[in-house]
């Protein structure tokens, strides 16, 4: 049975977390609970919520962490959830020392999921929301049959990277309900500004005036189309306007809401995870760490720090990162003079002695996600010390190759892995494709081409929903294409590129 | 309370058993499984489970990594991408790629694939071991025997009755009388335990191929009736002009030139079944591949003898499977069937790799 903390393990918290508020680290309520292996494995397995709806994709996550665990591969250490007061979770096996360090990191999570702005618009009762979300999809189940409902989730859920990652941060306006009786009427030509007859032709050249029409009439067209603007949240789009029964919509939207929740932890990945690094780090060593237990925790952390060539460890990457930003501020290496300095020697030893490091990096981790993180701290210099670089697979071979070690290319190879979280973008931007309410999504090309098989599986997916024809513009092999599915067949066709 | 993790898992256990039974002719007519035979698990290959979704290709995507290595130097491993290094991060990088079943439930996929009945066993009444029951009470016995309650009980009777027991004071000491001890009675307890020899002809004319096939088909037949029988033993016997026991690995791999006598092969199997399992206490199943190429001087009316005589008596099944090759004349089964009529000699041709699955039914179709 999992159990609160032992009398020694609550005085460790009340401990480190001194420390920590000492330090600045500002966190939500710490409530831990201890788990033997069985245990954390089970609630490892639902992403740390111990309520969540019955699929099987948990049971399969929990053969693989059990089977990794028994062989030896991998042991959870820590396990903390976005929530207020935020859980957490501690194996009842580990050494002190470990316990110390699991504490000290979490509380470095507890802050980054407090303050940084990606989590300001989750809901930090997500853990009794998620218990709601179980007890709704185990009725449906009870009601409609497990298999139905069962195959209705796997639906939605291979649909829930379609949602709009920045959504919670931007106000849109509501799309009008179409209103059909009130026509607005048609402006199609346009509006001339006042001149005499003969200043007429230079006040209102044919050409701009042309240009203008020709906007008008675009506008005019898009106004026709539904949706009017292409609609990055698909899942709100089929969520209001497809044919779904009221358990189905509910279903979708539970998909939906824990799609949102879980986004701003996959785009502050490198961030979190070196957040919560840096400062058990710097706790244990410079407050907690008892002599004897040095070793231990040498040992654990560096596990923790392992890199592989073929691997990023955010762990590693976001930890060194807020060490550098720390050091460059404190030596105020930043700014114009600093860009602007070409001596190398003097670059070497600047530092004004500003010591505004602490100040900084707390700045950063309220205000930066992955992509602006690495887009502005990853320097030239840190990829050379850090000895990063991108890699390409080399059909050839069938090997993957490092192909450039020039910070250019890093930088940009990694941020596109971190942009819209890894994932294609693509986007609705047809409902009513052809006057027959057939659907079409569109993938924004940029050089990387769908997996394929996957994306045939998952149009049939999009077609299960809507009921109606289902397309989605890509490329192969570089060429446009448009990958269709009727309900029946899958059609791969070429298409041009205007369409 | 069963666990909340239990349904899930086992859920996704379904799933995966259906996949199997999807992919299970494939892996029928390959022999892709039978090195991945454990003691009590084999370990099938499935395809990746896993929700589809629209995302890159790894492989087009490439990535970022850090350590030594000069441009154009491989990485080695899979490179995925992010993940946490070490023992640390909170989910694994790496799917299943095989899971893990006990050869029972092979044999059930099977067996629903093929629609075999299920194996009855011979005499279930007849084959007994004598077991130790413990039914009964004994005022007399080992301590280690004793039976805790019934002795206090009876102590506790003799108290009453003799008016020493005293309700304010309820103290129950046993004296030797008192003592009871569990006894036990033994029963003869019905067990099924089966004994396959199989029989291989490897002359000259049976190639590779032949011998895969035989492979296969063994494979299967001996995980179906495995799974019918608690002690299952397999005897191997390979001829060519005369017969030798050999054990499994020599079994699948020798290949000798020369003539086919089957007699030979069936004489041995009877002195084997003589000596070692007498047919009151086994079951026992016969199997036979050959390419029917006997050698002519008789020798294919002493092999009817030999089973009439001595091995179709005593036997579940016979089952006789003729590979085809292309030196064999292939006139042994239909010598069989023209000499020798029991309900418990099956005959099967098997052409080529896909002949297999008709042909395993053919053996154990009979649900002998």
């Amino acid at each position: 049975m999992p159990y609160d903390l032992t009398p020694e393990l609550r005085a460790l918290q009340e401990e480190i977390e001194a420390y920590a508020r000492d330090y600045g680290l500002d966190f939500f309520e710490i409530v831990y609970q201890v788990l033997d292996w069985e245990e954390i494995n089970e609630v490892a397995a639902y992403g740390g919520y111990p309520a969540r709806y019955p699929h099987w994709r948990f049971g399969m996550e929990y053969i693989e962490l059990s089977r990794s665990y028994a062989y030896g591969l991998s042991k959870i250490y820590e396990m903390v959830i976005n929530n207020d007061p935020t859980y957490a979770y501690l194996l009842a096996a580990n050494h002190i020392v470990d316990q110390k360090l699991v504490m000290a990191h979490v509380c470095g999570h507890g802050d980054f999921f407090k303050n940084n702005f990606s989590f300001a618009y989750t809901n930090r009762k997500m853990v009794d929301e998620m218990a709601n979300h179980a007890a709704r999809v185990r009725r449906y189940m009870e009601l409609y049959g497990e298999e139905e409902v069962e195959r209705f989730l796997d639906r939605c859920l291979s649909l829930d990277n379609l949602i709009d990652y920045n959504a919670p941060h931007i106000k849109r306006p509501r799309r009008e309900p179409a209103s059909h009786d009130e026509e607005q009427p048609v402006v199609l030509e346009p509006k001339k500004l006042r001149a005499k007859p003969y200043m007429d032709e230079y006040i209102n050249p044919r050409s701009v005036l042309e240009a203008e029409r020709k906007r008008l009439q675009e506008e005019q067209q898009r106004a026709e189309r539904f949706p009017p603007r292409p609609e990055k949240d698909v899942l709100l789009f089929l969520l209001e306007h497809a044919p779904l029964k009221n358990w189905e919509r509910d279903v979708l939207g539970i998909v939906r809401e824990e799609a949102y929740y879980f986004a701003p932890q996959g785009r502050t990945k490198i961030m979190n995870e070196g957040w919560a690094s840096y400062w058990h780090s710097k706790i244990m060593t410079e407050r907690a760490l008892h002599p004897s237990e040095l070793i231990d925790y040498a040992d654990h952390h560096a596990g923790t720090m392992a890199t592989h060539p073929g691997r990023l460890n955010p762990y590693k990457l976001g930890l060194e990162l807020f060490r550098d930003i720390e050091d460059r501020w404190n030596k105020g290496r930043y700014g114009p003079d600093w860009e602007a300095c070409d001596d190398y020697r003097a670059k070497a030893e600047w530092d004004t002695g500003e010591m505004k490091g602490q100040e900084k990096i707390f700045e950063v981790r309220r205000h930066y996600n992955d992509v602006t993180f690495i887009d502005e701290f990853l320097t030239p210099d840190f990829v050379r010390k850090h000895g990063m670089f991108a890699y390409d697979y080399n059909a050839m071979t069938g090997q993957y190759v490092i192909s450039d070690r020039d910070f250019r290319a890093v930088k940009e190879k990694l941020l596109f892995m971190l942009t819209n979280y890894g994932q294609p973008w693509i986007e609705l931007v047809d409902a009513n494709y052809l006057n027959r309410g057939e659907l079409v999504l569109a993938h924004r090309y940029e050089g990387v081409p769908l997996k394929l098989d996957h994306a045939r599986e998952t149009l049939e997916n999009v077609q299960q929903l809507w009921k109606r024809p289902v397309h989605l513009e890509t490329y192969v092999d570089d060429e446009p294409v448009v990958m269709s599915f009727d309900g029946t067949e899958h059609k791969l066709e070429p298409r041009s590129e205007s369409a | 309370m069963i666990k909340r993790i239990e349904r899930d898992r086992r859920r996704f256990e379904e799933i995966v058993r259906g996949k199997i039974k999807q992919d299970l002719k494939r892996h029928l007519t390959r022999g892709e499984l039978i090195g991945r035979r454990g003691k009590e698990l084999v370990s099938i290959p499935i395809p990746q489970i896993e929700l589809p979704r629209f995302r890159y290709g790894r492989r087009e995507m490439g990535g970022v990594g850090q350590g030594p290595g000069e441009v154009g130097t491989p990485i080695g491993g899979d490179g995925s991408g992010q993940g946490g290094g070490g023992q640390a991060g909170d989910a694994p990088a790496h799917h299943i790629r095989e899971v893990e079943l006990t050869i029972q439930e092979l044999a059930q996929l099977m067996g629903e694939e093929l629609e075999l009945p299920r194996i009855e066993p011979r005499g279930a009444q007849s084959l007994t071991v004598p077991k130790n029951r413990y039914v009964g009470i004994k005022p007399v016995g080992p301590e280690s025997l004793r039976s805790f309650r019934r002795t206090f009980k009876q102590a506790l009777k003799r108290q009453i009755a003799s008016g020493s027991y005293d309700v304010r004071r309820p103290q129950v000491v046993p004296i030797r009388e008192d003592m009871r001890y569990r006894s036990w009675k033994e029963e003869p307890e019905p067990v099924a335990n089966a004994v396959i020899i199989y029989m291989m002809d490897v002359s000259g004319s049976m190639g590779n191929e032949q011998k895969e096939i035989v492979r296969i088909e063994s494979f299967w037949i001996d995980t179906w009736i495995r799974a019918h029988y608690d002690g299952l033993e397999t005897r191997y016997i390979i001829h060519d002009a005369a017969a030798r026991e050999v054990d499994r690995e020599t079994f699948y791999s020798t290949r000798e030139s020369g003539g086919t006598r089957i007699s030979s092969a069936y004489q041995l199997a009877a002195e084997i079944l003589e000596r070692d399992y007498p047919a009151e206490s086994w079951n026992i199943y016969l199997f036979h591949f050959s390419d029917g190429d006997n050698w002519g001087g008789g020798d294919d009316e002493k092999c009817f003898a030999l089973l009439r005589e001595r091995l179709l008596p005593v036997a579940n099944l016979f089952g006789y499977g003729q590979v085809e090759s292309r030196y064999g004349s292939g006139q042994f089964l239909h010598a069989l069937e023209r000499n020798v009529q029991a309900d418990n000699l099956v005959l099967s041709q098997i052409e080529d790799r896909d002949a297999i699955l008709r042909s395993i039914k053919d053996f154990l179709g009979k649900g002998r």
